[in-house]
């Protein structure tokens, strides 16, 4: 038969790698500058746009979708085209999803430092940022399936069903999660509130972990470790059973992020049970990855690129215990909300995402420069000081959150809280936020060694743009023998294999989140619960704005240690206005749900003197101070379309408030707390946006007390 | 919210019956040959060793 003569395209894959590298650099000297602020608070210097709250998303959002998503791109774009005997269908296609998802990044890194976020963590980006995600990864199916389609190999290789898997399922989360309703072009609200706007938003969140930081980062471990080691996998059976077991399963662990919460119990229970039996399919992928070195333990001493892709994948195995282990609700009642998640969540990070994506430049630079790798000592350099990073990072947060999760939880003989002040939790782990922060340096040092090195290997070799390979067309006159029939619908035909995986990912999401939707018994409405005021709903915005959910959680879990420091604990209709909920998922500082009660308020001057420099109220506190607040008006342009935008969403604010009435409240509010802080001698225009703030932090947890819980 | 009910449950029915099939497909031993696309995986470079060497080492 004739061989039919083709190319590879490697033009695109060198863009997505450097885009990789580079946005990784960015991604976590960012985080190195967050994890110093814990520590040293001065280094916010007053900048707004630097800030804990609006870098932190920064971070995550880097992070996950430009260092490990450029990382992705880059790595199924070389694998799949081999795997496949073709070039990728179109590379008009290839370069808009290269330059497409460039512009994505970079609007991100423009708007979250401005403060335009939805607060939805992994999912901070405003509206029309997220429809061009949807467009942009859309492009990506598409060039994917279509070259599948047109592919000269028949078999569909294990690593090309987890690519279609995570195509297809982060674009359902994707969509699902984003449901919001613009208010202007910089500002929109989740259609959904409180308990459902929570289960959403941790169904996708977790699944951003699962399906875009593990399930494509499996598929290239199906292929590279292979590819370094010059190995079959060690069970293609059992990768068959790895796929299908983890995408059935995965998508139903949401839950675990929201156990102790406002969340329906029985939907805790489902997380949690799921998040158990999740132990099976990663450990068998581990395993998998791990044994195809049997036999061939001599090269990794050897080899740096299988040194990165074996600690890779020892540290997807940590982290694919723990993390069940996490979701078990006896052991989350410890670990929610301090810095353990963060150590966990590192792990996987620093250890699965970016030792495999090392490995991967590693092997990738060099073959298709065709040359040699310049410096094998420097990558063993790097190796070393990226492991010790990575355990200079973890352990010190491990005994961080642990300690403070303990402190938080101890009682004295009589019964009182043994640390009634939070702050006292927060300077105790100082010191092991100063060596996460050192971890975090080694690592990036690491990172700089690479960049070093692989230029150089750039430097000894001609890149090979375009890589000639030829292989037999693929015959379609194909005959199924007797009793294969499924076999070949199943294995070779990617549309039906994409269906498939959109209805094992979608039946977990739908069963879970329909339920809630629909019951109404699990929202129980408590009838003293009323909307915001617009200043308050002002205030809230600005809240979202400075991203103080990224520290402050809103949501007091139902154990005698937080009733004791906070007070009544969350119930599920205490949210139902919440557009879009802010519960946190960690406390660097103390929960603010009953910040505004009784037994926790303070002066509207406290907040003011606290806003302003809360070292002056708290003294050791490492939260950065909010001058501008005190500076900038109140923008109360669109105050009207906000609560317009409300009462479409079904907040019952009166027919025609936003006409007037609104704006009416809104000053008489703001007038009163102007007022109040002048009797108190602190004389500041009302006008300011610390004012709404102020409002909003005052309202937080009043509502329940102004008369006894009555559910429907 | 009603829309998305209608949507969730067609989709139910007809994601059950890919999963019917898909078990069925498993029960009946489909995959039959799980050992040679992992090793076929590495040979594609093989052409190329010839006029490009490989190093990753």
């Amino acid at each position: 038969m004739e061989l039919d003569k083709f190319s590879y395209d490697n033009g695109i894959v060198r863009k997505f790698l450097i885009a990789s590298v580079v946005f990784g650099i960015i991604g976590m000297l960012v985080g190195l500058t967050a994890a110093l602020q814990l520590v040293f608070p001065e280094l916010n210097a007053g900048i707004e746009f630097i800030t804990f709250g609006r870098i932190r998303p920064l971070h995550t959002n880097a992070i996950i979708f430009a260092f490990v998503g450029n990382g992705i791109f880059a790595g199924v774009y070389y694998s799949l085209q081999r795997l496949l005997k073709t070039r990728m269908w179109s590379d008009l296609l290839s370069n808009i999803n290269f330059w497409g998802w460039q512009l994505i990044i970079l609007s991100a890194a423009i708007t979250l430092p401005l403060g335009i976020t939805t607060s939805k963590e992994y999912a901070e980006l405003e509206w029309p940022i997220d429809i061009a995600i949807a467009l942009i990864w859309v492009v990506f199916g598409l060039n994917m399936i279509m070259t599948i389609i047109k592919r000269r190999e028949r078999h569909i290789y294990v690593a090309i069903w987890f690519y279609i898997a995570t195509f297809v399922t982060v674009a359902i989360l994707h969509i699902f999660n984003s449901f919001e309703l613009p208010v202007t072009l910089f500002k929109s609200y989740s259609w959904y509130a409180g308990v459902q706007d929570a289960l959403v938003q941790w169904w996708y969140g977790h699944n951003a972990v699962a399906f875009f930081l593990t399930t494509p980062y499996l598929g290239l471990m199906y292929y590279f470790v292979p590819k370094a080691a010059n190995r079959p996998v060690y069970s293609y059976r059992l990768s068959i059973i790895h796929f299908w077991a983890l995408i059935f399963i995965y998508i139903w662990a949401g839950p675990h992020h929201l156990l102790y919460t406002a969340l329906p119990d029985w939907a805790q229970s489902l997380g949690t049970v799921f998040s158990i039996m999740l132990i099976a399919p990663s450990w068998g992928g581990m395993l998998n990855g791990l044994l195809t070195l049997r036999g061939a333990w001599d090269k990794v001493r050897d080899n740096a690129v299988l040194k990165f892709m074996v600690v890779a994948i020892t540290c997807y195995g940590m982290s694919t215990f723990e993390g069940p282990m996490m979701s078990l609700k006896n052991v989350n009642a410890i670990s929610h909300f301090t810095d353990w998640t963060i150590a966990h969540v590192h792990i996987g990070g620093l250890g699965w995402n970016g030792f495999l994506t090392f490995g991967m430049l590693y092997f990738l630079i060099p073959k298709m420069w065709n040359t040699k790798l310049y410096s094998t000592k420097l990558a063993n350099f790097h190796f070393w000081i990226g492991t010790l990073g990575i355990i200079f990072y973890a352990i010190p947060l491990y005994w961080a959150g642990f300690t403070q999760s303990l402190m938080w939880k101890e009682f004295t003989t009589e019964g009182m809280l043994a640390y009634p002040n939070f702050l006292e939790t927060v300077t105790q782990i100082l010191p092991m936020y100063a060596m996460r922060a050192f971890g975090g340096a080694l690592y990036i040092i690491g990172v700089f060694v690479m960049v070093y090195n692989l230029i150089a290997t750039a430097k000894t070799g001609v890149f090979v743009k375009n890589e000639d390979a030829e292989a037999a067309p693929l015959t379609s006159t194909y005959k199924a023998h007797a009793g294969e029939y499924w076999h070949r619908v199943l294995e070779r035909k990617p549309l039906v294999m994409t269906v498939l995986a959109v209805v094992a990912v979608s039946i977990g999401g739908l069963v879970e989140i329909v339920p809630t939707a629909l019951v109404k018994s699990n929202i129980p409405t408590i009838s003293s619960v009323k909307p915001y005021t617009p200043l308050e709903l002002e205030g809230r915005d600005l809240y979202i704005r400075e991203g103080c959910n990224n520290c402050h959680s809103q949501m007091v879990r139902p154990f005698r240690s937080e009733t004791a420091r906070y007070g009544e604990y969350s119930k599920a209709g205490e949210f139902v206005y919440d557009h879009p909920f802010l519960w946190g998922s960690k406390r660097t500082g103390p929960d603010l749900a009953r910040e505004g009660s009784s037994k926790l308020r303070k002066s509207d001057s406290w907040h003011y003197n606290h806003m302003l420099d809360p070292r002056t109220m708290s003294p050791g506190s490492i939260m950065p101070p909010y001058p501008w607040m005190f500076e900038d008006d109140l923008d109360v342009e669109n105050t009207n379309a906000k609560i317009a935008a409300m009462r479409t969403m079904g907040v019952p604010y009166p027919d025609g408030y936003e006409e007037g009435q609104a704006m009416a409240d809104l000053d008489a509010q703001r007038q009163q707390i102007a007022d109040g802080l002048a009797a108190e001698k602190y004389t500041i225009s009302k006008e300011k946006e610390i004012i709404a703030l102020i409002a909003y932090l005052q309202r937080l947890g009043k509502d329940i007390e102004t008369e006894p819980v009555a559910q429907q | 919210m009603s829309v998305m009910i209608i949507h969730i449950v067609v989709s139910l029915i007809i994601a059950l019956g890919f999963l019917g099939a898909f078990i069925w497909a498993i029960k009946t031993n489909q995959y039959e040959d799980d050992y040679s696309p992992a090793v076929r995986i590495l040979f594609d470079d093989e052409k190329k060793e010839k006029s490009q060497p490989i190093t990753s080492k």
